[in-house]
């Protein structure tokens, strides 16, 4: 291993690789709840020709690589299960280019979500991206691979529809491109050709190293409002949603269940963010949301919350700290949260079967999803909170989340940014004929298997 | 007027509000509804048949219609608590003003939490009710010595007259009082407590009295604190010789002799409170309590007709005495160009500090 | 954070690598501004000073630290010059000795010693005479503040510092100082009461701010473009971000193009904790110094204003290895003043 951190040097320079104890420790693991596992080495790379170098070396050695972003999944997809090295991409982290009439920018792999949102605001405060509610130091390519969602989702569904082309450096250290920018100059978007990127999206890492990604930029307003949906009874849920995503205006739509604070157990809240160029406007699409569901509003069995502007004004941030505020809420700083995919018509089962594991394993929950698309899907989440200093708080965390994935699973959603345990449980119920082309593909592109090993394996 | 009706619900007691019928039958005016800004009557036969409806607990459309703005319990010549008697037919119905998950949750929001500590207070003692972030209000020569107390165990809980919830307001408010008394006021041997919104003033006279809940304090107006501070303070005053327009609140409706220390106040510091076409008896809703009830375009309107209103007086501030009004209108009022203020924030400017 | 934890839980070991990382720490406080956390996030330098105490017990320190420290103790400053001769910077000028004027001025060990740090003390306290400011200096005998000592997580070293200046400052019948270096701003202020120093302690832009009226400038100067850059000391450590710009703002001809990260968001030149003297931070091209130098040539600034000896030290190095030093000038803000009046 010396010798192959020697030649990794070589490609990066000596200051961006390390064997030490320390980044090893570091990079064997994130904040949720999966044990680590130390890589035997860590490099960041600088630019696509040096991935393109450590991939050859990689692969000529068959030494395991794992690409990494922010390294905040949560569900430890960024560990190194069969040793080898991390690809920590956090040095590539350019935006290279924004066209603001077809609205979308070109970044490196290793850019992250503030540094997108800060470059626009100052360069082109008319457009926005879509900001995961994670810290913003999440990179946009990892939150992109992952299918991520965040404050536009409503208005351009995953992360990964918004994304207009890749490119992309094999485990065999060949370049690829897909999306229109592996024709023309511009990269506008994945259609009309055969769609490559999907061959890196949702994969985890075990198909290839992104290094450039282009991606769907949306007017900023100079109005912004929200409103927040409260009832009772989860059964309206899916037919509130569908009718707030109906009326076509929200830019984001968040549900949100917790028991803390105590005047919030048992209420189901939407938040509903939007924005506008004129006041006028603003007030013309409030009026559009609550029109929407004025069914429920009239029998006085739902409706909004007076919000005086200054309370607002936190709603109004992006990302949201409120989870944040969740996830120390044991002490401990220790927060892990199983998003799972699903159709909105599930949304009271899988909010009840939230509270029953709750209350079975005793641990302190938040649950919430996030809207897709015009009420297409949804991210449900299931957050618990863990003092990372207990271990028996962790385990019990730990039995939560996996109870929530077979639960999730069984409801008809899929478990989202798997972890290990919850991919074997999906592959179990995969279509037999589906994860068969994902084995030939991978054999494919990555014939020595070193991309992300142990990750979607049976 | 003063007997105090029992009626029996059940098996509780409830004492109901202090109401004479036979004023309303033999008043000519009707004033409590004719003057009312948002439910519109044909005349005043109408006016009398619908509150000889609510008189009676029969259905009335103004019990679906009242924006509970309170201000008929100023306009009422007799002091009948006309409004009172509304909220308490509301709830007896079973009318929701606002959907009920909304009521519920702040019913929640709002409810003591039981984090109270026994504390020695010095006079003033200034409640802050449920606000404790407006703490900071409290400071200066004009506060000078104040002891400063608040938190959700003494909010004073008038608020669910805008709910339809009386039944919480006789539960909640003597708990509030007895706080105020065992962990503040009894140990200090104190007997008087300033109240710096008009809500907590209201609720310790005109609620107090009409719900039958004893006040074992002198509750003390902000306004005829303010006042008397300022005649110590004299020498101290830089009249700020500035146009205000005053937004006054709903709770103000409650204690009207009140309005008039506050122009003893702007008198003092030299601010001339400008004629508004919605200010003392015509004072307009700030616009909050009608999107709890749903009515988001009519509280647009409100505020569009207030900010207009001020705005063709000329003033360069618009004063609040009630914090929630402050938080409804504030943002839209700086927007346009005025500055939204406290009562006592603009008499601390003309103290100099 | 993660490093310290997987200690104190038998995870990892102290080594030597272990070592640099703590000690490249500037104690800037950024993560503190940015860590979500309430209260948790104030123990955050703490925690490092305590994890760097750990290291200088078990003697795994590195080198330039160890040679650091040590000439503190020797010498009661980071160069090993002799302690008389402190006040050499203020050779030639009228500056006079403390007696019983109302401050007295501080120049700190990098004013004291340092060639550029001379130079800037030497202007610094032209400027706060030519506003009529009553002030003297102290002859030799006075030692390093220990502001990054303390952060060092030498303590004991610290308290040694701070007894023998706050002895002699309290023998002076010192009230009111006047100090060069944030530095030794942050470390009178917070950290010298502590220790029986009481005084009313100013960093020199508090004082000239609010006296720039009493200074007249030259007529139709030349318009030139600067960017600011906070020292951490001043900033986010004291929260005051605005004297200098006050200054600067009432300079004619001076227009000031803020950097994308400024105020609370500013990034450290690299030289706290020590590191000016210890280099265990790295001099590459991503080290704080020359990321920051690159990101004030990106304002289209020809001046990156200071106000911090050792910001201006640090600065200079990065300006001069990013071959920047053509069109881009360091210059502490009286520097930039004195330019500029009669």
């Amino acid at each position: 291993m010396n010798d192959f951190i020697r030649q990794l040097a070589e490609i990066t320079g000596p200051g961006f690789v390390s064997g030490e104890p320390e980044e090893r420790y570091l990079y064997s693991m994130d904040q949720g709840t999966m044990p680590p596992v130390s890589p035997d080495a860590v490099v960041m790379p600088g630019s696509t020709e040096e991935v393109q170098q450590i991939m050859r070396l990689a692969n000529k050695h068959k030494v395991p690589v794992v690409p990494m972003g922010g390294g905040l999944v949560l569900s430890g997809l960024t560990r190194a299960l069969h040793g080898g090295i991390i690809l920590d991409m956090k040095r590539m982290n350019r935006i290279l280019k924004v066209n603001p009439k077809s609205r979308y920018a070109v970044i490196e792999g290793g850019a992250s979500e503030g540094m997108l949102q800060a470059y626009l605001k100052k360069h082109h405060p008319e457009l926005k991206h879509s900001m995961p509610d994670a810290p913003p130091i999440a990179t946009l390519a990892g939150n992109i691979c992952i299918h991520g969602s965040g404050h536009l989702s409503v208005l351009g569904g995953f992360h990964s529809d918004m994304l207009t082309g890749m490119e992309v450096v094999l485990p065999t250290g060949e370049i690829v491109k897909s999306g229109s920018c592996s024709v023309s100059t511009d990269w506008f978007a994945r259609a009309p050709l055969p769609d490559l990127s999907g061959l890196f999206l949702g994969w985890s890492g075990t198909t290839g190293v992104v290094t450039k990604l282009g991606i769907r930029l949306f007017p900023s307003y100079a109005h912004n409002d929200m409103l927040i949906f409260v009832c009772e009874d989860a059964d309206l849920m899916p037919d509130v949603i569908s009718r707030l995503t109906g009326v076509q205006v929200a830019e984001d739509m968040t549900p949100w269940m917790t028991p803390k604070p105590e005047w919030a157990r048992g209420f189901l809240h939407i938040n509903i963010s939007y924005g506008a160029h004129s006041k006028k406007e603003l007030t013309f699409k409030r009026n559009l949301l609550q029109a929407s569901v004025k069914k429920y509003s009239d029998q006085k069995i739902a409706g909004f919350l007076p919000m005086p502007p200054p309370q607002k004004s936190r709603f109004l941030k992006i990302p949201s700290s409120d989870l944040v505020t969740f996830a120390d809420l044991r002490k401990g700083g220790g927060f892990e949260y199983v998003g799972a995919i699903m159709a909105i018509e599930h949304f009271a089962e899988a909010y009840r079967a939230g509270l029953n594991i709750a209350r079975t394993y005793n641990v302190s929950y938040s649950m919430g999803a996030r809207i897709i698309g015009a009420g297409h899907a949804m991210m449900f989440f299931y957050a618990y909170a863990f003092n990372r200093a207990d271990p028996e708080d962790i385990k019990r965390a730990q039995h939560a989340l996996e109870a929530t994935n077979t639960a999730a699973l069984e409801i008809g959603g899929i478990p989202w940014k798997s972890e290990l345990p919850a991919q074997k449980q999906i592959i179990d119920k995969m279509d037999p004929g589906t994860f068969n082309l994902m084995n030939k593909i991978r054999s494919v592109l990555d014939p020595n298997h070193i991309m992300n090993p142990g990750n979607w394996e049976k | 007027m003063q007997r105090s009706q029992i009626s029996n619900l059940g098996e509780n007691v409830v004492p109901e509000i202090k109401f004479d019928p036979e004023l309303c039958v033999t008043c000519e005016t009707i004033d409590c509804l004719m003057k009312c800004q948002y439910v519109k009557f044909a005349g005043i036969s109408d006016a009398k048949a619908e509150k000889s409806k609510i008189n009676a607990g029969e259905e009335s459309r103004v019990l679906n219609e009242c924006l509970t703005c309170y201000a008929c319990q100023e306009y009422c010549p007799y002091n009948n608590n006309p409004f009172y008697l509304l909220v308490e037919r509301q709830e007896e119905k079973g009318i929701l003003p606002a959907p009920k998950p909304i009521i519920e949750e702040q019913l929640r929001m709002m409810g003591p939490r039981g984090r109270i500590t026994p504390q020695k207070v010095r006079s003033p003692v200034v409640n802050m009710c449920a606000f404790p972030m407006l703490a900071g209000c409290v400071r200066g020569k004009l506060f000078e010595g104040a002891s400063v107390i608040s938190g959700n165990d003494m909010f004073c809980n008038i608020m669910w007259l805008h709910f339809a919830k009386n039944s919480v307001i006789r539960e909640r408010v003597p708990k509030m009082i007895d706080n105020i008394m065992s962990f503040y006021l009894t140990d200090s041997k104190i007997d008087e407590m300033v109240c710096f919104h008009d809500e907590c003033y209201g609720t310790y006279t005109s609620v107090a009295d009409a719900f039958g809940i004893s006040v074992p304090f002198k509750p003390v107006h902000l306004f005829d604190y303010i006042s008397g501070r300022l005649d110590e303070l004299s020498d101290r005053i830089k009249p700020i010789n500035t146009k205000v327009a005053y937004q006054r609140p709903c709770s103000n409706r409650l204690s009207p002799e009140t309005d008039k220390m506050l122009d003893d106040i702007f008198r003092k510091i030299g601010a001339e409170r400008v004629p508004r076409k919605y200010d003392r008896e015509n004072a307009l809703c700030c616009g909050g309590v009608p999107r709890a009830q749903q009515r988001d375009e009519l509280a647009d309107e409100l505020v569009e007709k207030n900010i207009s209103d001020m705005l063709s007086t000329g003033a360069k501030y618009c004063v609040f005495n009630c914090p929630f009004c402050m938080a409804t209108l504030g943002q839209e009022v700086a927007e346009h160009g005025l500055m939204p203020i406290l009562v006592s924030d603009l008499v601390l400017t003309a103290l100099g500090e | 954070m993660w490093l310290l934890r997987a200690w104190l839980d038998g995870k990892i070991t102290l080594s030597q690598r272990f070592a640099e990382i703590m000690f490249s720490c500037t104690a800037c406080g950024n993560c503190t501004e940015h860590c979500p956390f309430p209260g948790f996030k104030n123990l955050l330098l703490e925690a490092f000073t305590s994890g760097r105490e750990s290291f200088l017990d078990d003697g795994l320190v590195p080198a330039g630290v160890r040679d650091y420290l040590t000439r503190m103790q020797l010498h009661g400053n980071p160069y090993g010059l002799p302690g008389k001769k402190r006040a050499d910077w203020a050779a030639g000028t009228d500056i006079a000795p403390f007696t019983d004027q109302e401050y007295l001025f501080y120049a700190g060990d990098e004013g004291s010693y340092d060639n550029r740090g001379q130079e800037i003390a030497r202007s610094a306290s032209r400027l706060l005479a030519k506003a009529g400011i009553s002030f003297g200096i102290l002859t030799g005998g006075e030692n390093s503040d220990g502001n990054d000592v303390r952060a060092s997580g030498e303590t004991a070293l610290f308290e040694d510092l701070a007894k023998k200046n706050t002895d002699l400052f309290n023998n002076k019948n010192v009230k009111k100082i006047i100090t060069l270096s944030p530095h030794s701003f942050n470390s009178f202020k917070k950290d010298y009461p502590k220790l029986g120093g009481n005084y009313q302690v100013f960093h020199y832009t508090q004082i000239l701010a609010f006296n720039m009226g009493k200074l007249k400038f030259r007529e139709n100067p030349e318009p030139v473009l600067a960017t600011y850059h906070d020292p951490c000391y001043l900033g986010r450590h004291n929260l005051d971000y605005y004297s200098p710009r006050m200054m600067l703002s009432a300079v004619p001809g001076i227009k000031i193009a803020e950097m994308d990260r400024n105020k609370k968001n500013a990034l450290c030149c690299g030289g706290g904790g020590g590191n000016l003297f210890t280099n265990v931070l790295s001099s590459g091209y991503e080290s704080p110094a020359r990321s920051r130098a690159r990101e004030a040539k990106a304002t289209g600034a020809k001046i990156i204003a200071v106000s911090c000896p050792l910001c201006a030290i640090m600065l200079e190095d990065a300006v001069k290895t990013e071959g920047l030093a053509g069109d881009l000038r360091v210059m502490e803000i009286s520097e930039i003043i004195n330019d500029r009046i009669m």
